[in-house]
Order: C-alpha cells, then sequence, then structure tokens
C-alpha cells in the first residue's frame, strides 16, 4: 500500500528521524493559515506540495514555492484541483522552504533476490535513482542488513562515509539505522528519503548565526499488503479519496481486481492464469477490461461479487470466465453463473470454460442454459474477442 | 528418480486438523502419498482422514512416532514461520509451506536460518510439487498429471495446473512439476529447482513458467545457458500485458521502476536458448521442436 508524502513523514518522526515540520492543508485558506503560521516562526518562504501517490509531481508543477501568505494561497489555488497522472489533488503540504546546501539520496529497500533488506546511498541526490543506477552505478553505494539484527552500527558508518556526508556523517549513520528500523516497525518494503540534505537553518530568532543540519526533505514509505492484519492503525492511512470504489468493493470481497481500458471483462482464479487470459485476450486481437483473480476456493459471493465489479465497467462489450477446478467444483461455479445472468441488468455474452473438478457437469449445465463454452483457454479468448466485436457492430 | 517428492517421501501435514489441512491431505492419500503423520497443537493423541493419520501435538512428536521426512504447512500466516522452523528443528529437511499472505519481512530472518540449517524450504505461497505416479505434496489436482520425464518449475498455482494439463493432454508426461511460489520472497527459485532437475537422470526436458516481477526468470535463464544447454527446455511467462506499478494478485507480480517486465524475462530466456510460447497449450509443440522426444 502506498501512502502519502506527509504520512510516510509522520512514521519517520515517530522513530525519531529529523524531519522538519510540516502542514497539510485541504483549502486554500487552510494553506495560508498554514503559510502564516509558518512564516511567524522564521520561515522567509514556504514550499506547497501536492499530496498525490504518484511520481512526478515536481514536473507536474505540483511544487511551488511562495513568499507571502498571499502568495502561497494563490499558488495553492492552481495546486489544489489540479491533476497529475490522472489523480485530483485534494491535499497539500505545507513547510518552510529548506535552504538546500547539498542533497543526497538514502533508502532502504526490500531485496527480492539477495531476500534481505538492501541499504542504497548515493551522493548524487534529489534525482531519479533508477537514472544514476544506469548511468553511473558507481555512485551508488549498496550493503546489505543483516538477516537477524537489522543494520549493523558498523555498516551505517560506511553508508555514511560513502555518502562524504562531512561533519554529518554520525547524523547519516543514525538516519541509516532509522529507516531500518522504520522498515521494520510497519512492515515497510520500502522506505526513501530522496533527497536526503543538508539544510541551513536559522539559528533562534534571536541571534544572526545559523547552522547546518541533516534532514529527510521528502519520504516515500510503502507498506506490506500482506502485514497490514497486525498494523490496524495503519489501515487508516489508506487514501480513500484516491481509491476507486471498483478498488475498494474488490478489496473488501477479498478479490484480486485491476481495472484496465479493454473491453472484455475476465473473471479467473489465480493470478498467474488471470495474467494469461489477459495476454491471450490480447493475442488474439482484443483488450481486457480488468484483471481479476477470485483466488482458491472461490464462493459463490466472491464470484458475484466479481460480476458485479465486471459489469459495472459501461465498456465491458463481453465477459470471458476461465476457471481451472481444483478446490473449486466446477458445477458449483457453473450454478452461480446461472443464477447470476438471471439477475444481470445488462445483456453482455458470456463465454465460459471451466476445467477441473467436475468439468463435465459444468459442461452440461451450462449448454443446457445456452452459455457459450469452449474447450480451450486460447479458444476462449477467440470467441470472447469475436463476441466483443459482434457486440460493437 | 525424481526431485523433492518421491515413493520415499513421509509427509507430516501441520495444520492437518483445519479446513484446507483436511481437504489436500485427504487428496494426497488419495493420490497414494505416505501422509504418516498430522500435527495440531492440542489435538495430540487424535486419529483423523477416518483413522488412517495419527495427530499429534508437535512435529517433534510426529518425527519420533513415523519417521517423517518431509513436512507440509497448512497453518495460517500468522503461525507458519513458527512451523516452518518447528519442522527445522525436528530434523525435517525439506519443508513445503503452502499458507499465503506471510509478510515479506517475517520471510527474511526465516529463510536465513533455513539456509543456515541446511535445510530447503518450497515456498511460502505455492502449490507444492508432485511425482506423478508416485507422491504429491501440496494441492496441485493429481488428476492433471501423467507420468513420463520432463520437469516443470512454476511461480503460479492454477496456470501451472493448465500447462501441465495441456503436457498431459499431448502425451508428454512429467517427472516432477514444482511450484515455488509467488512471493516477493521464497526459499526455493527457479535456479535452486532447475539445479535439482540437472541432477536428476530421470528428467530430460524442462518446462519453466513464469510471471512479472523481479529478475529470478532472468537469473534462470543465465544459469540455464551455462549448465542445461544440452536440454531441451521451454517456458511460457504471464503478465505481457501487465500494467506497471500494479500488484497482479501475487505479492511478488509487480513491474515497479520500468524492471521485472515479462519482455526482459522473455528477452533472456530466448537468448538463453529457452524457447518462450504465447500461451501455454503451445508448450508441447514447442517442447517437441526444441528436440524432446518423449
Amino acid at each position: 500500500m502506498k501512502i502519502q508524502e506527509a504520512d510516510a513523514k509522520s512514521l519517520l518522526l515517530a522513530q525519531g528521524l529529523p524531519v522538519p515540520a510540516w502542514e497539510v492543508a485541504r483549502t486554500t485558506v487552510e494553506v495560508r493559515a498554514a503559510a502564516e503560521r509558518t512564516m511567524a516562526a522564521g520561515a522567509t518562504q514556504v514550499v506547497i506540495k501536492a499530496q498525490v501517490l504518484v511520481g512526478g509531481r515536481g514536473k507536474a508543477g505540483g511544487v511551488k514555492l511562495a513568499a507571502s501568505a498571499d502568495e502561497a494561497e494563490a499558488v495553492a489555488s492552481t495546486i489544489l484541483g489540479m491533476e497529475i497522472k490522472g489523480i485530483r489533488v485534494r491535499k497539500v503540504l505545507v513547510a518552510a522552504a529548506a535552504d538546500i546546501v547539498k542533497e543526497y539520496y538514502l533508502s532502504a529497500v526490500l531485496d527480492r533476490s539477495a531476500r534481505r533488506i538492501l541499504l542504497m546511498g548515493s551522493a548524487d541526490g534529489g534525482v531519479e535513482i533508477e537514472q544514476v543506477a544506469v548511468e553511473t552505478p558507481e555512485a551508488i553505494t549498496r550493503l546489505h542488513a543483516d538477516p537477524y539484527l537489522g543494520l549493523l552500527d558498523h555498516q551505517a558508518r560506511r553508508l555514511a562515509f560513502a555518502l562524504e556526508l562531512g561533519g554529518h556523517w554520525k547524523a547519516g549513520a543514525a538516519i541509516a539505522k532509522g529507516l531500518v528500523r522504520t522498515m521494520l516497525a510497519y512492515d515497510a518494503d520500502l522506505v526513501e528519503i530522496n533527497p536526503l540534505a543538508v539544510v541551513r537553518e536559522q539559528d533562534g530568532a534571536a541571534t544572526s548565526g545559523s547552522r547546518e543540519r541533516l534532514v529527510c526533505l521528502d519520504a516515500k514509505v510503502t507498506l506490506d499488503d500482506s502485514a497490514l492484519v497486525r498494523h490496524p492503525d495503519l489501515e487508516a492511512l489508506r487514501d480513500s479519496d484516491e481509491e476507486d470504489p471498483a478498488d475498494r468493493e474488490a478489496r473488501e470481497a477479498g478479490i484480486s481486481f485491476i481495472k484496465l481500458d479493454g473491453t472484455i471483462g475476465c473473471m479467473v482464479n489465480g493470478a498467474g492464469l488471470a495474467m494469461t487470459t489477459m495476454d491471450l485476450v490480447k493475442r488474439a486481437g482484443g483488450d481486457p477490461a480488468n484483471f481479476l483473480d477470485l483466488g482458491g476456493g472461490a464462493r459463490a459471493d466472491k464470484r458475484a461479487a466479481a460480476m458485479r465489479l465486471i459489469l459495472a465497467d459501461p465498456k465491458v462489450e463481453a465477459i470471458l470466465v476461465n476457471i481451472f477446478g481444483g478446490i473449486t467444483r466446477g458445477d458449483e461455479v457453473a450454478h452461480g453463473l446461472i443464477e447470476a445472468r438471471s439477475r444481470q441488468t445488462r445483456d453482455v455474452p458470456m463465454i465460459v470454460r471451466i476445467v477441473g473438478t467436475n468439468a463435465e457437469e459444468a459442461g452440461r449445465l451450462l449448454r443446457e442454459a445456452s452459455f457459450e463454452t469452449a474447450a480451450s483457454l486460447d479458444e476462449a479468448a477467440t470467441k470472447a474477442v469475436a463476441a466483443a466485436r459482434g457486440a460493437t457492430a | 528418480m525424481s526431485i523433492l517428492v518421491d515413493r520415499d517421501t513421509r509427509l507430516v501435514v501441520q495444520g492437518i486438523t483445519g479446513r484446507e489441512g483436511q481437504f489436500h491431505a485427504e487428496a494426497m492419500l488419495a493420490y497414494g502419498t505416505a501422509v504418516v503423520a498430522g500435527v495440531t497443537p492440542g489435538k495430540g493423541g487424535q486419529q483423523t482422514l477416518g483413522g488412517r493419520v495419527p495427530v499429534f501435538d508437535s512435529v517433534h512428536q510426529a518425527v519420533d512416532r513415523t519417521s517423517a521426512n518431509t513436512a507440509c504447512v497448512f497453518v495460517p500466516a500468522a503461525a507458519a514461520p513458527d512451523a516452518v522452523m518447528e519442522a527445522i528443528d525436528a530434523g525435517i529437511r525439506t519443508v513445503f509451506c503452502i499458507t499465503e499472505g506471510i509478510p515479506a519481512l517475517d520471510m527474511v530472518p526465516l529463510v536465513a536460518a533455513v539456509g543456515s540449517a541446511g535445510a530447503r524450504l518450497i515456498g511460502p505461497n505455492c502449490p507444492g510439487a508432485t511425482s506423478p505416479g508416485r507422491a504429491k505434496v501440496g494441492i496441485i489436482p493429481g488428476s492433471v498429471h501423467r507420468e513420463g520425464r520432463v520437469g516443470v518449475v512454476s511461480r503460479s498455482g492454477t496456470l501451472t495446473y493448465e500447462a501441465v494439463q495441456a503436457m498431459t493432454d499431448a502425451g508428454i508426461g512429467q517427472s516432477t512439476c514444482v511450484g515455488i511460489g509467488g512471493d516477493p520472497i521464497i526459499g526455493t527459485t527457479f535456479t535452486d529447482v532447475l539445479a535439482l532437475f540437472a541432477e536428476d537422470p530421470e528428467t530430460d526436458g524442462l518446462v519453466l513458467i513464469g510471471e512479472i516481477g523481479g529478475d529470478a526468470e532472468e537469473q534462470a535463464a543465465a544459469w540455464a545457458a551455462e549448465h542445461l544447454a544440452g536440454i531441451p527446455k521451454v517456458a511460457f511467462i504471464a503478465g505481457r500485458t501487465a500494467p506497471e506499478g500494479k500488484r497482479m494478485g501475487h505479492a511478488g507480480a509487480i513491474i515497479s521502476g520500468g524492471s521485472g517486465t515479462a519482455q526482459s524475462k522473455v528477452d533472456a530466456l530466448e537468448a538463453a536458448g529457452v524457447r518462450v510460447a504465447g500461451s501455454p497449450t503451445e508448450l508441447p509443440a514447442l517442447l517437441r521442436d526444441a528436440g524432446y522426444r518423449g
């Protein structure tokens, strides 16, 4: 699960990491008030950042500076309500604009092939790390945390020295350890600070001096969906504004569902088979409308929810049902489909393929109910594409 | 011969009195697997599955009394890592974990501990393995198989059944079919299974079923190019139409930062001399094209 920058920063702060103060605002009036408070505390400029779960906010114009409360309100009116990669901006983060001396990159991520937590650091911060990895891989320092003991002190120090943090190396090592602590505390699969930055801060209002500090200026955290059951408090961080209603219904029904742009709705048991069904629809000249995995031993209520999700998409012109029965009994699925069609409000052609447990009985039931059936997966895909074309023509 | 499961497999089913455990233990028995024991803490002393299988409180007791040498874990995600460690502590060296939904960070110390013990964990979130005509451990329907000499390794469940059924229908039997699981962190990788097949004198052809996410298929391709040059091998990769950044059902099936795409895997496999099918139904013909004479 992805969470917003402001929520990610809260998690870092709770683990003792240095994060400059911020506020979250949902209206231009709230932005103005936040800017006034931030400037009263000594800031000469504020930064206003769109809170959306997609990358590239800066390039899209979702991150802007303002030198007064008036300007902050004006800037906020352009950011709130704008769309970034199809996502409407409903809230922004307001903070004192940082006086950046130098930017770095630091992250902790689950390394699938090493089966350990991987720490990555680079003295080239503030840019796309994927780009650095391709162009100058030697600029990235990588090391794996111990599978039992986590990130050891000497590892954190090595990382800090590799980043050439100078006098800030102790703070850097502490932040590196903090990233791993954050990962373990919340079951995150990614904790990324980009940029980690040395910033110049006014040393209190009364004195004229300034001091430098290493801080987490931006934060990206993704949480392991499989672990959310043991972090009920983190469920509250799910952004319901950005979650599609169909996604929510699917999640609550325990179905894996991803909406796509095509016209052929797919209902399949098993993730690999569901992807394969989509691929074969494409290969047969059609476009899948969704990915849908019912999961193992799919019960009747799950299948009914799946049918609702597919039919809720007005672009769907045909439905392909592909069930490989193991635990799932084919005749049960057939009965469910026959019943579902009788209650269906929209007449969409359905191509059904059921193999495995009780498949013969399923085939007989479906033919009696005059469903279009298919023996092989390839045949099912071809028939579904033809049916969708027929419906369009 | 075969790999991982065979006639000498003596299986203890952990979580045997649960719904899934009961159902699949019964199916394993029906297939001919020696299910010698079940474990459910607090239910020791009972008999299950019509009095055919004794239930024990611990894996240690089960191993003492029945000489079980393989474990299959059906317990819920919160208790599954402990169940795997219990089996290993009791001396079992091959553990299949069927359980889905184990947090990835629980798997990090677990796979390290399994490795230190010199044991092997298959899964989690895997369908298990079948050596047709000998034994099956896990949840793969026995009906899809036919005895033969092709090794199958897959990250998926029902897609594996689909591919194996296609081979069986075409008259191509299997030595062993192994599902390694769809999670980001798993105990046994494609490369590990290929290495076992490479040592098996009764495996003459290979089928690899992969999907988007991670780079395990690419690593397996590189290994196969070096060690399996002489053996006919084919593959299928699911997820050519999957969008980036979306988790496609399996926790591990996600394209992120441009890596883990189906195309990258197809390219790596083809460069390694592995023919990649456009549909699971094309695997048998492609395998014969690659020189398989079974």
